[in-house]
């Protein structure tokens, strides 16, 4: 979370707001904001950190383990009008990409900005090509993005 | 993020009614077998609203999904507060 924490700047700049949620409650996230997160991110924790006990939300979002009583390590991106857009979940030992995070909300956003009548190929980043689906796109991608700029 | 009173209590976060996700009745759930809690959110369908108590910057508040409505969110769930990575 701290790594999230850390790139706050750019995601507020995206307008995007982020909500951290696990089974801790309210008083430890206090804690674990105070005496270790502070220490790794100027200003510890940017955005609300949501108390789960029971899991509510996590069940509801298919990333509670009811063995362990622990929530995944999942990321939810949802857009203005309260869509689901993209989701990950990984287990604990695994930390995520933040970077990914952003490259995907620019895409989203870049599409949601051309009201879908742009696409944006594997690995895109602003800047780089879009495609335009449509008949004439049909088995003429080759023609328009070349595979290498997916790296 | 709305105040929250400070009690002895530990609240919770939970569902909001109304919100898409409805779990089926139990009358509706096959013979006998428990209800599974896991129902899990699909990519291009709403997000289910929820409601729970948070820690912001030395306060306590409320926080409401459904208050976001009209900006873009990142929803992150971490395993627990003092884990390592």
């Amino acid at each position: 979370m701290a790594a999230v924490a850390s790139k706050y700047n750019e995601l507020k700049g995206l307008g995007v707001e982020v909500l951290a949620v696990s089974v801790d409650s309210h008083f430890v996230h206090k804690m674990w904001d105070d005496y270790e997160l502070a220490k790794m991110v100027k200003g510890g924790m940017p955005f609300p950190m949501l108390s789960d006990g029971a899991g509510n939300i996590g069940k509801m979002y298919g990333v509670y383990d009811e063995e362990a009583g622990v929530e995944f390590r999942g990321r939810f991106i949802i857009d203005p009008d309260g869509v689901v857009q993209a989701l990950e979940i990984l287990t604990p030992p695994v930390g995520r990409n933040v970077d990914e995070l952003i490259r995907q909300i620019k895409a989203f956003q870049h599409v949601r900005e051309t009201k879908g009548a742009e696409a944006t190929p594997s690995g895109w980043r602003p800047g780089k090509t879009t495609l335009k689906p449509g008949p004439e796109l049909v088995g003429n991608v080759w023609k328009e993005w070349k595979v290498e700029e997916a790296f | 993020m709305k105040k929250l009173k400070i009690g002895c209590g530990k609240p919770t976060g939970a569902k909001v009614d109304g919100s898409p996700q409805e779990k089926p009745k139990e009358s509706e759930s096959t013979a006998g077998e428990k209800e599974v809690a896991m129902s899990g959110v699909k990519v291009g369908h709403k997000a289910p609203d929820f409601e729970a108590p948070a820690y912001q910057g030395g306060e306590f508040g409320q926080v409401r999904l459904s208050d976001y409505l009209g900006k873009w969110v990142v929803l992150c769930f971490y395993p627990g507060d003092f884990t390592f990575v």
